[in-house]
């Protein structure tokens, strides 16, 4: 008999763990989210850095120490083995004042007890040559190699296709609303549209993982949101080639300047707590944007015109009680783990929480894991128009002519790249046309022009895939549709 | 270049479908030049087809029309002339390998191409201004559009975007917008306009007056609130100097956010070929044949500044053809001497900017501010000319005979008071 496991949350967390659970022949696992599609969550709104592991404090957060670097060297592996894009550029920590260097000191020894290699503090000139249009200010940095980017949610798709693939099942827009618990035992979950037995309940609920603790009566930890927020400028100004650091602060990893994976400058984030509440406050603030906008001109002077900015976003970091992820498994419920409160260095650290829980599963649960015979470990990457050759294109429009049609201007995005988006949406379950679903797969309309020219045209595709009324298809799921009615409904009074 | 990609060769490519770039492919024709037409969407017209309202072609064709009226009468002489066009072409990338060996690299539904040119035009058109890039901060909902989008919904996929709408931007395509809502029966709760005075014609003005929209005027939008759709804006109001008057802030209750806050030439591709930008159109900078600064490279339409009025932009793509033709059998656009044109007092931007004085040509002009009872003058030669009133909204278009500009060195415009 297979072991039935229950995840809740698909964000990077659950997203890995169920990846990694679906190696086992004697799992059988579900992935339970509220929203549309995976990864709008926490993983949805970040910086996108796989750490380098250094500035976690092995004695007060231990977790998050050994799990960054760990996690730090699987995505090396996972992003080749799903084709998720990525860059392995480095980060300078950069020192501004001779006092932080002995900051940067103590980064160096930190980081060589969690055991990053390679970290060196390298001084000025060494620094411009890596980095020429930084502060005139800057006097020297630590360099870390391994610090690498990623696209975010492209990764939770990625690695959601391939647990689908290896037998993962989703349920998406279905949100857990309690915990079914017998005799200190967990059963399973309660949703809006009814419940799924489980032995096994994981936890990976992100900003709600205290809500979700709590349906099983436990209580120890809460969770409190912090604000970030960052800003994106189009990609004809040129950013850094690496990933840019302050010398941190007692409160802050600071403010960062980067070049983000599709070629764009990014600044941000700053950090703003707010009440535990308030776990849907997305809004970006002038006041917020602001700092950020301060903060970044310290390492990067020469910050392009506000009319270079093509995006502003807020993200919101799930910040838990003590500050280290609570990953374990509940002695008081049997079956129930948490794995809260993962904050930075969330993202990088996932690939390592989830074999992390499949380790509590056999070592706590004691549950044997037999591996399956047969397991893939691989997924394809999308078709993107954008990285095809003139000659790629040609032999694309053989088997369907809508790749050699573009859609999004800005980013060169091809009807057909949008055809597979929608296809693999299906894939993975999103039942509610969203337009976000296919901008996180195939980045129309995030360039210069934030969809005004595509996304009519994308709705159309949409509508189309899916039979609905093209005023029906969403921005980001229901409540978010893109019209109310053909254009006569005012008129007519149907509205 | 591409060995294994299809290799097609003509004497001009013109680059964008929309009015600028069939008027340059009929002349094209025309003329006698070999000729291909490329543009992206499904059909010709750019942005006409989604342009129902009237106020076409007055200069152009001594009549007014609609956008798509315009536009198919366009259509209609391009098909009877034979012009070879494709439409779902996007043009990648243009390649400048010499003076007469351009090559534009496109996909289609039939597959990626090369086509050789000896000369390009390019009239891509323009992007509209977003909510991003005028500082609107906020949630991130459902219900915001750019005025192009939002046309673009109801009138050529049908969709109602919203019923309770606030616009940012009193420019013509604001005011229009405002009718093309109000008209649906859509209630349009605010015009937003940060200027103290409207953005766009008289005329269009009136539209607010009779569907009794109220327009604030020295007010912006600062910030949009909402779950999954638009559910409140933020508006303030702003002193002489643009800055927010603190205290003075307000919320409308609507779920459509509409912007329409200024176009922005599209020229990415000329940047990416090294063509010099003027800072002051965003388009490049041209001499009299419409050249860019790579020789054999014209540009015409939106691409080249924002125009207001269609018929000069047709206008401008035959000219930029005829600079093509010339280019073609010559060798070049060569001049005895470039005049350079200057912008003086209260002119904010002015094309071309090179002037041969081997032939008239048109100015095109905006100024800085709103100004009454008012002389443009060229001192270098002595030109006058009354004007009652000067907007910023109402592009400028005066004629200089060549003879007057072979006299001068250089020439300086302004608009000063009479
Ligand atoms: C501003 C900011 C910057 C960051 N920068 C970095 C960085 O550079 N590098 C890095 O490593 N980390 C970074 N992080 C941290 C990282 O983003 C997070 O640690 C990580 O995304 C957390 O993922 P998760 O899967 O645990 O949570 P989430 O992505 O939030 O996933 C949880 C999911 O659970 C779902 N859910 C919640 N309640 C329910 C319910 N009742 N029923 C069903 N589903 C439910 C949610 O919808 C959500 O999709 C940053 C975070 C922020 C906010
Ligand atoms: C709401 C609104 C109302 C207006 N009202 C009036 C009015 O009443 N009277 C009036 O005279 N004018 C009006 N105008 C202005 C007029 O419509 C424009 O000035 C004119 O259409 C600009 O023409 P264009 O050819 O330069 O650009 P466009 O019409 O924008 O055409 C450019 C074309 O090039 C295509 N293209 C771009 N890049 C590529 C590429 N790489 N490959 C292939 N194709 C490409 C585009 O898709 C587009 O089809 C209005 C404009 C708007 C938006």
């Amino acid at each position: 008999m297979k072991t039935k496991v229950a995840i809740i949350g698909a964000g990077i967390s659950g997203a890995s763990i169920a990846r990694v659970l679906s190696r086992y022949e004697n799992l059988e696992v579900h992935l339970i989210e509220k929203a549309p599609d995976v990864g709008w969550g926490v993983s949805k709104a970040n910086t996108a850095l796989i750490h380098g592991g250094y500035d976690d404090d092995p004695e007060k957060y231990p977790t998050r120490a050994r799990l960054c670097i760990r996690g730090n060297r699987l995505w090396h592996q996972w992003a080749k083995e799903l084709e998720i894009p990525h860059v392995w550029n480095g980060a300078l920590i950069v020192a501004t004042k001779e006092e932080d260097f002995d900051e940067l000191e103590r980064l160096l020894e930190r980081g060589r007890k969690n055991g990053v290699p390679e970290m060196r503090i390298v001084d000025r000139d060494e620094l411009f040559h890596l980095e020429p249009n930084l502060t005139r200010e800057a006097i020297g940095a630590l360099w870390v190699p391994i610090v690498g980017q990623i696209g975010p949610i492209p990764a939770v798709i990625a690695i959601t296709e391939n647990a689908v693939a290896n037998g993962v099942k989703t349920h998406l827009e279905t949100e857990v609303t309690g915990i079914k618990v017998e005799n200190g035992e967990v059963k399973g979950v309660e949703t809006k549209d009814g419940s799924i037995e489980a032995d096994i309940v994981i936890n990976a609920a992100g900003l709600y993982a205290d809500r979700i603790a709590r349906m099983a009566g436990i209580d120890y930890f809460e969770i409190h949101p912090r604000k970030g927020e960052y800003w994106i400028f189009d990609d004809d100004v040129p950013g850094p080639k690496r990933v840019l650091f302050p010398t941190p602060t007692p409160i802050s990893k600071g403010i960062v300047v980067t070049t983000e994976i599709s070629g764009h400058l990014m600044i941000g984030p700053n950090a703003q707590d707010l009440p535990p509440e308030e776990k849907e406050d997305l809004a970006t603030t002038r006041e917020g944007l602001e700092q950020v906008w301060e903060g970044a001109k310290k390492l990067w002077p020469q910050l392009p015109p506000r009319s270079k900015v093509i995006r502003t976003f807020a993200g919101l970091r799930p910040e838990p009680t003590g500050g280290d992820f609570i990953i374990k498994a509940e002695e008081e419920v049997w079956g129930f783990i948490n794995v809260a409160g993962i904050r930075s260095p969330g993202l990088t650290s996932a690939p390592a929480i989830a074999y992390e829980v499949a380790e509590i599963i056999e070592r706590d649960l004691g549950i044997e894991l037999k591996e399956k015979e047969k397991w893939n470990p691989y997924r394809k990457e999308i078709s993107h128009f954008f990285m095809m050759t003139p000659e790629q294109v040609n032999e694309a429009v053989k088997k369907n002519p809508a790749y050699g049609k573009i859609v999004c201007r800005c980013n060169s995005v091809s009807e057909g790249d949008i055809l597979e988006a929608i296809e693999r949406m299906k894939f993975i379950g999103v039942k509610t046309p969203s337009v976000d679903s296919v901008k996180f797969r195939t980045k129309a309309t995030t360039g210069t022009c934030q969809g005004s020219f595509c996304r009519p045209k994308i709705v159309q595709l949409l509508a189309k895939e899916y039979g609905v009324e093209p005023w029906k298809v969403t921005l980001k799921g229901k409540g978010s549709e893109i019209g109310i009615g053909d254009v006569k409904v005012l008129l007519r009074g149907d509205a | 270049m591409f060995p294994r990609i299809p290799m097609l060769s003509y004497d001009v490519v013109v680059v964008g479908g929309g009015p600028a770039g069939m008027a340059a492919a009929i002349r094209a024709k025309e003329l006698g030049l070999n000729v291909l037409l490329l543009d992206e969407n499904d059909y010709l017209g750019g942005i006409l087809p989604q342009c129902i309202h009237p106020g076409f072609g007055l200069h152009y064709y001594k009549e007014e029309l609609t956008g798509p009226e315009f536009a198919s009468r366009l259509a209609k002489r391009l098909v009877e002339l034979g012009v070879e066009y494709r439409t779902a072409a996007r043009v990648l990338e243009i390649r400048n390998y010499s003076d007469l060996e351009k090559v534009v690299i496109f996909t289609s539904p039939s597959g990626a191409y090369q086509a050789w040119a000896k000369a390009v035009i390019y009239a891509a058109g323009a992007r509209e201004r977003h909510a991003f890039e005028i500082g609107i901060v906020g949630d991130r909902v459902s219900g915001i559009y750019t005025a192009g989008e939002a046309q673009t919904l109801m009138d050529i996929y049908g969709i109602m975007p919203g019923k309770e709408i606030v616009i940012v931007g009193s420019g013509d395509v604001g005011l229009i917008m405002a009718r093309r809502f109000a008209l649906e029966g859509a209630k349009v709760k605010a015009v937003v306009e940060l200027m103290p005075y409207p953005g766009g014609l008289a005329r269009n003005v009136m539209i607010l007056r009779d569907f009794d929209i109220p327009l604030y005027l020295g007010h912006k939008v600062v910030e949009v609130r909402g779950k999954g759709r638009v559910e409140r804006v933020k508006v303030v109001r702003v002193d002489e100097n643009l800055n927010e008057i603190p205290g003075s802030e307000f919320w409308i209750e609507a779920d459509t956010l509409i912007i329409s806050a200024g176009l922005v030439p599209s020229v990415k591709k000329l940047k990416a070929l090294g063509v010099e930008i003027d800072s002051a159109t965003g388009g490049p900078v041209v001499n009299d044949r419409l050249e860019t600064s790579v020789p054999g490279i014209f540009v015409a339409g939106n691409s080249l500044l924002i125009n207001d009025l269609v018929d000069y932009v047709a206008e401008q793509g035959e000219l930029a053809v005829e600079g093509a033709k010339e280019f073609i059998e010559n060798g070049g656009i060569e001049s005895r001497k470039w005049v350079k044109v200057e912008k003086g007092e209260n002119v904010r931007l002015i094309v071309p900017h090179y002037l041969s004085g081997d032939r008239d040509v048109y100015l095109y002009l905006r100024v800085a501010r709103p100004m009454e009872d008012v002389e443009l003058r060229i001192p270098e030669i002595g030109k006058r000319m009354k004007l009652p009133v000067v907007k910023p909204a109402e592009m400028l278009r005066i004629k200089l005979k060549a003879g007057e500009i072979r006299k001068a060195e250089k020439l300086t415009v302004e608009v000063v008071k009479a």
